[in-house]
């Protein structure tokens, strides 16, 4: 709670912050007390006290949320500072946009560490509003505004969904808090709409993933949208729904029923097919990185189906594609600032005009694509061992097959930035010094979690 | 001292390398890989004497991965292989100019460290991160480094990388399920384990298709000769020379004794589908107008013998693969060399547009001559060692085997012989070819000297290398 707390104030301060004409101080300031913020988190980390009476056992920090949050606010950290350049031509709008993105983490926050219904769809709209409107954030851009209009209509349907499901949830225990629920849900005798409603918010959380077949918004979005709210989106939002989905689920009851099982089998199997089939012929960056998202979404769902295991999986999982897709989003930002679109042959011989960048581009492209040393593969090896485990040896083959296909389309960026040479002599190698660093480090923290798996694997025991 | 300190050395030579600049980049990794293989020898006196060189430690709780790496005799021969070749395949280079040579020898260090750590891992996982690592090296040299024309070579590379990935992956599923089982990825754990016959075969088939693709066997080899012409010679002698060994090493190490009951069963077609390697290779090697194409064939069917060597499953099977991988990685190197000489004067690999050197350049034609000689196993040379080995295992599983893997040397002396008829015998050619330069003399005497030395005197090998197959044999037959 503390957490949440220092965030909202931080993200009042931002709002202020334009009175006292700090917005040259903003981007800073900010980082440094997300930083702050990171160290209570840690700070809190031992004390595991999973109801918290305190705030009417609305929300309860464990060491899952903590987890999470950790994930969370480095990402906000990192999509913050990149946030300087990127809205260099919006001054007037600057303190917003960093308040927004603070708001954003209390949604994301709220979401891992609910004990109560209602907390949970707080933070999921908080959560989604704040991505509503950085999807629209390029106001005179025809396809921005599109993005947060097809965002927002398919997005409030989602909560509706959410909320009735929630509805009927109530209906069914008469409770909203978790721990009832789930005490209930223990017993026989739960009325029919109990189940349905557990669908209805498990379906509504899977749109906000983007899990085949509820996976349609995000390819148009993903483009439309302002780079950086594209990485905010497939990083941030992405990882803190798939956290959410487990927290729900595993809240929900403790073993899933056969029934369950296979369809999230069939869920996961469609959505890695899927993303990665539409991703090969995408010209697109934006839209390419939005399929994969959809498959790494299959990938993630793949966790479910040993839900002993799955936190740890999901924590791990989560840590290494995030941490990769902001390391791609910052070169590709750094690359297509000022270009028309976000086309491969934007990247034509970027391996000799920047090296570096080039270099950690394809690193972060081969941690998605789950080559070793980089924590994509054991990402990867830990949710296909542990999937086996427990039998369901044609998900893992299909995950294999989908690896494979993914080469092809990560490859083609890499193919573009070694063997291409830069069609014209226009190409201004645009030298932002914060994305450079935001790219580098995060890679970094990518490779060491990938040559020490245990630092993070560690963290849930 | 344990042989953590060889990888160290060299992953510090492949850093030191990519930031000394490029114009010392050729001679730091000269410096290193020569360290290297001091280092190595070394380690091979300890080894010798009874010090205990391994290396355990944990790595990764959960799952349960350590670091273990282990030297027996086989992973001793392959390291000293690999150390022994990379400063030759570094020095070849040196009449190369390669743009950004940094990174071009900082990869080929990297690579060289990957396949080490490969040949020594004592841990599955750490193994196949090894093994996958090394392919990223040897990627970017041949996409970026390559010659021809752009397009096709960058189809052709990545064919390779598609092809060899989606192979290894089946392994690492392989391995999962390894894992599930034994709740371990120590080789020795896996050695334990009694697998039904129904899994040996599935573990069998997913190790079978990453070992065959890397080999080639046929019918996975099309990447293959496409990539070898269109690689630097550098990559084409790294894959050639010490890569493709990974795979053989690994039937040895890994999928023989972890699935011996699959091995058995399935041996005729094994073996059969190796000999076909051997003859396929052999007769379009007959045709081939390139040299680098004609000897990337050659290569197929000479570890073609080599694979069905290694699935016999005799003592002698198993040594004679082992002696002939030392061989062909040795004499591989040396003939496309000698196709990189020729290139860096004529500029031209076509044979038809060669011929006439022998009156030019009569030191290189003779050096070259003992290379064509070896590589078609003339008594006296190493390579005559492992192919008689080898044959006489087939033979003793069944005298067809033999009879049709002994093609090899036919058809092979015919196209060795003709090829070497048509580039370096003839009317004097036009244009000019300079003799060998001393570094590149240095190459050959080398890969010539070893080659005979241990032809006519093979036992310190053989001593090396048969106490650890015998282990392995024993686990193959518990």
């Amino acid at each position: 709670m503390q957490v949440l707390i220092s965030i909202v104030s931080l993200g009042v301060f931002c709002l202020l912050a334009e009175i006292f004409n700090l917005r040259k101080l903003l981007v800073p300031i900010t980082v440094i007390g997300l930083l702050a913020i990171l160290g209570i988190s840690l700070n809190l980390w031992s004390t595991d006290n999973s109801l918290d009476t305190q705030f009417s056992s609305m929300i309860a920090t464990t060491k899952f949320s903590s987890a999470f949050s950790t994930l969370f606010i480095l990402l906000t950290i990192f999509l913050i500072a990149m946030s300087d350049d990127f809205y260099k031509d919006h001054q007037a709008k600057f303190s917003d946009f960093i308040a927004i993105k603070l708001f954003l983490l209390t949604g994301a926050i709220a979401m891992v560490s609910f004990t109560n219904l209602a907390m949970f769809f707080l933070g999921i709209e908080v959560l989604s509003i704040s991505v509503y409107i950085l999807a629209a954030s390029e106001r005179l851009d025809v396809k921005s505004n599109e993005a947060g209009m097809k965002y927002f209509l398919l997005g409030s349907f989602a909560s509706g969904l959410i909320l009735f499901g929630i509805c009927l949830v109530y209906g069914a225990t008469g409770y909203f808090d978790m721990g009832e629920i789930y005490d209930l849900s223990q017993g026989v005798g739960l009325p029919v709409w109990y189940p349905i409603g557990v669908a209805l918010i498990i379906i509504g959380m899977l749109f906000k993933i983007a899990a085949a077949p509820f996976h349609f918004w995000a390819p148009d979005v993903y483009e439309g949208s302002p780079t950086l709210t594209t990485a905010t989106m497939s990083t941030l939002v992405k990882v803190a729904a798939i956290a959410t989905l487990y927290k729900l689920v595993s809240g929900f009851s403790v073993v899933l029923s056969l029934k369950v099982e296979n369809i999230i089998v069939v869920i996961s199997i469609l959505s890695m097919t899927i993303g990665n089939i539409m991703a090969l012929r995408q010209k697109n960056v934006k839209r390419m990185l939005a399929f994969s998202g959809i498959s790494h979404a299959g990938f993630m769902l793949m966790a479910f189906l040993n839900i002993a295991t799955a936190a740890n999986n999901l924590l791990y999982y989560t840590f290494a594609y995030a941490l990769a897709g902001i390391s791609a989003f910052a070169v590709i930002i750094m690359v297509t600032k000022n270009k028309d679109n976000e086309n491969i042959d934007n990247f034509n011989g970027l391996g000799k005009a920047n090296p570096l960048m080039a270099a950690v581009l394809t690193a972060s492209l081969l941690s998605m694509a789950g080559i070793p040393i980089f924590s994509g593969f054991f990402a990867k090896f830990m949710l296909f061992s542990d999937t086996m485990k427990v039998g369901y040896i044609i998900v893992v083959i299909a995950g294999v097959i989908n690896s494979i296909i993914s080469i092809g389309y990560y490859f083609k960026l890499v193919l573009a930035m070694y063997t291409k040479d830069f069609d014209n002599n226009e190409y201004k190698p645009t030298n932002y010094y914060t994305y450079g660093v935001v790219a580098v480090l995060s890679i970094v923290i990518n490779i060491v979690i990938g040559i020490y798996p245990s630092l993070v694997t560690q963290l849930l025991k | 001292m344990n042989i953590t300190t060889l990888l160290i050395l060299l992953l510090a030579g492949a850093i030191v390398t990519l930031i000394s600049g490029d114009k010392l980049a050729s001679r730091v990794a000269l410096l290193f890989s020569l360290v290297a293989f001091g280092f190595s020898l070394n380690l091979l006196f300890q080894f010798n004497q009874g010090t205990d060189i391994s290396f355990v430690s944990n790595w990764i709780d959960n799952p349960k991965v350590a670091f273990a790496l282990k030297a027996d005799g086989l992973s001793m021969a392959m390291v000293l292989l690999t150390t022994a070749l990379t400063p030759l395949i570094i020095l070849s280079s040196f009449g190369n100019n390669f743009n950004n040579s940094k990174n071009f020898y900082a990869l080929v260090l990297l690579m060289s460290f990957a396949m080490i750590g490969t040949f020594l891992a004592a841990d599955g996982l750490l193994y196949y991160v090894f093994w996958e690592l090394a392919l990223i090296p040897i990627y970017f040299i041949a996409l970026i480094w390559g010659n021809g024309d752009a397009e096709e070579r960058k189809k052709a590379v990545v064919k390779f990388f598609i092809y060899t990935l989606a192979g290894s992956l089946f392994m690492l599923v392989g391995f999962a399920y390894l894992y599930s089982k034994a709740g371990s990825f120590l080789l020795e754990d896996l050695y334990k384990l009694e697998l039904s016959d129904n899994e040996q075969f599935w573990i069998f088939f997913a190790f079978f298709l990453a070992y065959a693709i890397k080999i080639p066997i046929i019918p996975f080899h099309t990447w293959q000769a496409k990539v070898y012409q269109k690689a630097p010679t550098v990559g084409t002698m790294l894959l050639s020379g010490i890569m493709l060994k990974m795979g053989l090493y690994s039937v040895i190490r890994w999928q023989l004794p972890i699935a011996p009951n699959a091995a058995k069963e399935y041996m005729p077609i094994l073996i059969g589908l190796s000999i076909a390697g051997v003859v396929y290779g052999s007769i379009v090697a007959l045709r081939q107008k390139d040299l680098k194409k004609l000897l990337a064939y050659s290569s197929l069917a000479h570890v073609g013998l080599i694979a069905a060597g290694c699935y016999t499953l005799t003592v002698d099977g198993l040594n004679g693969a082992v002696y002939q991988m030392i061989a062909h990685g040795f004499v591989i190197v040396g003939l496309f060399f000698a196709a990189e000489v020729i290139f860096r004067r004529f500029e031209t690999r076509k044979i038809k547009e060669l011929g006439g050197i022998r009156s030019q350049a009569s030191g290189f034609t003779s050096m070259f001559m003992i290379l064509v000689l070896a590589s078609v196993a003339l008594p006296g040379t190493y390579n005559f060692v492992g192919e008689f080995t080898v044959l006489y295992s087939l033979s003793q599983v069944n005298l067809w085997f033999a009879l049709i893997g002994g093609t090899t040397i036919i058809l092979g002396a015919y196209y060795m012989l003709r090829m070497f008829q048509h580039t370096m015998l003839g009317e004097t050619n036009t244009k000019v070819f300079a003799e060998v330069s001393l570094n590149e003399t240095i190459v050959f005497v080398v890969i010539i000297g070893f080659l005979l030395f241990f032809g006519l005197y093979p036992k310190p090998i053989n001593d090396l290398v048969n106490p650890a197959i015998k282990e392995i044999l024993a686990v193959i037959n518990r």
